[in-house]
């Protein structure tokens, strides 16, 4: 928790500001990200918790700068890493940092991988690009890589092709990639979601691991309110292309104070509810070429007022109920109040 | 308890590997499903969980006779079904329906609601004659919770939420009595997940359905199932209420699996102790012998790789004494911490 | 997508039947209803989007009609001899003048028409009827059935059209339906092979296991479920290959083994007009223009077909 702290104090290691992404289809526009504005600091893990659609893969994908435009297009915000924006910056200095300071996991390993060479060659060729070195050179530091993200007998699978390798160990290769050139931050999109329970445990184990080693700032995005109550030190909630809710960890499992975080935390099976229908959140989450009006959540919402359906609330400021400040909460609900303390 | 509805008894199916072009000869076979026994009993839901390649969706399959055993018999109120054939399977098809995991390809996209609904009936005749199949079909949309307006219109009109009611209508056009569900919500949205899962349980009520319910969502099959039993590379490894399976699993993989669950609740999770297993599940074609967790298991010791468990009730007392196939059987010393 | 059916409030125990009416979803719903569109409007939808392939299809329906109404559009017969005006240059008379037998060249050109639809469109169905026949067997039942129809394609695919057409038309006598049939027969092994791996990845969705699971037979299976969800490719396939088939036939008949020389065909009008070629250069051009717009005409209807059909574009 200390580290939290330590690192809030400080500048903010990648700090995202009122970013928008749309993308154009045959039906209209779909705006998938309308404002969102998030940081994460060294050492720190923010996740970034939704469901399909929610805009937290396109946020991240904006970020990294591998967004497809077209069809997708930025149409406003900032990314700035250690105060530089990285949408405005050229290509040439963005590609610097992209991969060196800031490198991406992805859910589906294998198709992250490419098939025809071998996991070693394609360690080494982070080295052989990024600094130049030698055939054999870049073959030693891939079997360091694969040591040190675990994966048995590294000397003898180096020159291995991905689909000798299981789900769990593709996804240790991939980390092993990303950490290559030891970046400050890491971003993974539902790193662990095509894995076993067991597995997944243990590669979460291992990003965890690394992270505190090299003092990483790390966004996971996910949708499993399971693995994010394990790693992340802070939460950002979206739905529909915005961010509802951020807070601590601990503080938004005890009380959220947005009703979609609230509902999705009482949709999770109880042990004393067995035998009792499970809460559930009623609808669907819209579609993006079809934004509700006012606050996107309102149709789904059982504290849905007229302001709801008219008003956009936007995120503002949670208190305690003395009225202090609670660092770090934010709540896009015209009721937070009445959700968090009602 | 009620009288057993379906009994499976040493159920064996393994996939033959070929090589050769012209002529094929078998090289080897993958051990999907060896040797399983359990029971199901009317009105109950059975949980079978497990991970990737631990054979709980070829059991389904061979249940559904999609697959046909290898060995071992299937019986439906007494009656073996496992080896039946052209009208006497299709009869017993009637009483065990299925329902998929991804709403996306159990769909046939080239026909409506009403046809994909209705198919039931083309197929059986007898369950509802021609002039009333609309109704049938609109009966049914109503009961899963869709508009009976919506049947002319096609699957990839439908969320993924909305497509799994649909494909639960059809799964009870026949009136079976028994269901398999197969991972049935883990296609579906967080907030989608909880209305299936309501769905299922008014349904199991409303029609006395006997479910069993395949999924790696461990708090979800806790939620639902009465029953449940757990699955490694094959093998059944442990069985037991829902309470002997999660407050006092004695089986080392069932004790790695529940504390491997990441819990929805971030309160004490620095002094949380959690087995992390060492290593990937070994290939089916070609098992460890003896025990076939041995290889990750922290207990195993000789007579592990030589001698195989049997799943039987250890001599243990309490809830604790539940069927499980290890030699060590035991309850974990630290408290259980899963959902 | 409207309202999914929920429920807000946690209910003990199971649901009676009586509350069955509560699941209705409600009236007001989130998002605007869903245009239903029908399938084939959509299908041409994609299909008109492809301008290439209007052009195509202006020109495919203009050979259709050509055709069809022949007896109408020609001048002249196309089969009387004027011995009197032989190899007459272009002239109001005879648009596009006459051959060594002072036939009517555009008449012959429209004519010939026919023998293109007919061999062009039957030469195809009857390629897709075998192949898709041949093909769905293999994929679908597998095993010995796969290796047998699989291999018996590899020889076919092997060996080269012209050559075993000639072999064909040695033994059956020159006509139509010798081309027709050697066409087919050498034609059917890329539509099995095609069809079959399709099949193959149609087999094992989710929606084939729920209708088996339902007791659906063998016929149903793939009549209803399976074929419909792997014919595109094979449907593509086939109207991008009614062109190569008229070529195909115009060649055989320019070698002398298609149909009889004394029939109004392309290829028999090419074979006619190759001795005069730099002195009589009407005698080709005309002919070879109508086979190339045949081709082309269905080279860009297939290639809208493929745009309206193929999923990986929706």
């Amino acid at each position: 928790m200390a580290k939290s702290e330590e690192s809030a104090a400080g500048a903010a290691l990648l700090q995202v500001d009122d970013l928008q992404v749309e993308f154009v289809t045959r039906d209209g526009v779909a705006r998938a990200v309308n404002g969102v504005s998030y940081s994460v600091g060294a050492g720190e893990t923010l996740a970034v918790l939704g469901e399909s659609g929610s805009g937290k893969s396109v946020t991240a994908q904006a970020v990294m700068g591998i967004l497809d435009m077209p069809p997708g297009r930025i149409t406003g915000g900032r990314v700035l890493y250690r105060g530089q924006d990285l949408l405005t910056m050229p290509e040439e200095q963005r590609r610097r940092i992209r991969g060196r300071k800031i490198a991406m996991i992805f859910q589906d390993a294998l198709s992250a991988l490419n098939p025809v060479f071998s996991v070693g060659w394609q360690l080494g060729e982070v080295f052989r690009v990024h600094e130049g070195m030698s055939k054999k050179d870049s073959l030693r530091r891939a079997v360091e890589l694969m040591d040190r993200v675990r994966i048995p007998a590294a000397a003898q699978r180096v020159n291995d092709y991905p689909h000798q390798f299981s789900g769990g160990m593709r996804q240790r290769i991939m980390i092993a990639m990303a950490l290559a050139l030891e970046p400050d931050l890491i971003i993974a999109d539902e790193p662990t979601t095509a894995l076993d329970v067991t597995v997944q445990a243990q590669v979460m184990d291992l990003l965890a691991e690394l992270q505190a080693e090299y003092n990483m700032g790390l966004i996971l995005i996910t949708h499993d309110l399971g693995v994010v109550a394990d790693v992340a030190d802070k939460i950002a909630v979206m739905y529909a292309g915005r961010i509802v809710e951020t807070a601590p960890v601990h503080e938004l499992y005890a009380g959220p104070a947005h009703p979609y975080t609230k509902g999705l935390l009482r949709s999770i099976p109880r042990l004393d509810q067995k035998g009792q229908d499970l809460y559930a959140i009623k609808g669907l989450p819209p579609s993006l070429l079809h934004i509700p009006d006012g606050c996107a959540f309102n149709p789904r919402c059982e504290r849905a007022a007229d302001r709801c359906r008219a008003e956009l609330p936007l995120l503002q400021a949670v208190l305690d109920e003395d009225g202090a400040d609670l660092p770090g909460r934010r709540s896009a609900c015209h009721f937070w109040k009445e959700t968090l303390h009602g | 308890m009620a009288e057993p509805i379906l009994e499976v008894r040493n159920l064996v199916k393994y996939f033959p590997l070929t090589q050769g072009v012209l002529f094929k000869r078998q090289i080897g076979a993958v051990q999907a499903v060896d040797g399983i026994s359990f029971e199901l009993h009317k009105g109950e839901t059975l949980g079978i969980v497990g991970e990737s390649g631990c054979g709980k969706s070829t059991l389904a399959k061979v249940l559904m006779s999609l697959e046909r055993a290898t060995a071992g018999e299937v019986l439906f109120k007494g009656e073996e079904i496992s080896r039946l054939k052209g009208a006497a399977l299709k009869a017993v098809r009637r009483n065990i329906q299925m329902v998929f995991q991804d709403p996306y390809t159990s769909l046939n996209p080239r026909m409506t609601v009403g046809d994909i609904i209705g198919e039931p009936f083309e197929i059986h005749p007898e369950v509802a004659p021609k002039g009333d199949r609309r109704k049938a079909v609109q009966d049914l949309l109503d009961v899963v919770g869709l508009n009976p307006e919506y049947i002319n219109r096609y699957p990839h009109q439908f969320s993924g939420g909305q497509r799994q009611r649909i494909g639960i209508a059809r799964g009870l056009a026949l009136k079976p009595e028994i269901i398999i569900c197969d991972e049935p919500v883990s296609a579906l949205d967080v907030s989608v997940q909880a209305q299936v899962i309501n769905l299922l349980e008014q349904l199991q009520g409303e029609f006395d359905l006997s479910y069993m319910f395949i999924a790696h969502d461990l708090s979800i099959v806790r939620h639902i199932s009465d029953r449940v039993g757990v699955m490694y590379l094959g093998k059944m490894v442990e069985i037991g209420s829902d309470e002997q399976i999660y407050e006092h699993a004695t089986h080392p993989y069932t004790q790695a699996l529940l504390s491997a669950v990441p819990v929805p609740d971030p309160t004490g999770r620095e002094g949380r102790e959690r087995i992390i297993l060492s290593g990937d599940i070994p290939s089916p074609a070609n098992p460890p012998s003896g025990c076939r967790f041995r290889t990750r298991c922290w207990k195993a010791e000789e007579r592990c790789s030589t001698e195989l468990p049997l799943l039987a009730v250890p001599s243990l007392e309490g809830p604790a004494a539940h069927e499980s196939a290890c030699h060590f059987a035991a309850e974990r010393e630290v408290e259980q911490s899963a959902a | 997508m409207t309202d999914d059916k929920t429920t807000t409030t946690p209910v003990s125990g199971k649901v009676v039947p009586q509350q069955r009416k509560d699941r209705t979803p409600a009236a007001g719903s989130a998002e605007p209803a869903i245009k239903v569109v029908k399938e084939w409007q959509e299908v041409w939808h994609r299909f008109a989007a492809n301008k290439l392939a209007l052009v195509g299809l202006v020109l495919v329906v203009g050979l259709l009609l050509t055709a069809v109404f022949a007896p109408l559009i020609a001048p002249h017969d196309p089969l009387k001899q004027d011995l009197m005006n032989t190899l007459k240059p272009p002239s109001g008379e005879h648009l596009f003048g006459t051959d060594i037998l002072g036939r009517d060249q555009l008449s012959r050109v429209i004519y010939g028409s026919r023998i293109a639809v007919i061999v062009g469109v039957v030469s195809i169905v009857l390629t897709l009827l075998i192949g898709v026949v041949l093909g769905a067997i293999a994929g679908y039942y597998g095993r010995f059935y796969d290796t047998l129809t699989m291999r018996v394609a590899d020889v076919f695919f092997a060996f080269p059209l012209l050559i075993g057409a000639i072999i064909i038309i040695t033994v059956t006598g020159r006509g139509v339906w010798p081309v027709v049939l050697s066409l087919a027969i050498f034609g059917w092994a890329t539509v099995a092979r095609l069809l079959r791996s399709s099949v193959l990845s149609a087999r094992e969705m989710d929606y084939v296991h729920a209708a088996r699971a339902l007791g659906a037979g063998h016929a149903r299976v793939i009549l209803r479920h399976i074929l419909p969800n792997s014919i595109a490719p094979v449907v593509i396939y086939g109207t991008f290959n009614v062109g190569t088939a008229v070529v195909a036939e115009a060649s055989l008949s320019y070698l002398g083994v298609g149909v009889s020389p004394e029939v109004p065909e392309w290829g028999n009008m090419l074979a006619a007009g190759r001795g005069f070629i730099g002195v009589y250069d009407y005698m080709w051009t005309l002919p070879s223009l109508a086979v190339v717009l045949t081709s082309l005409g269905f080279i860009f209807v297939g290639d809208g077909v493929r745009d309206a059909l193929d999923p990986k574009l929706r």
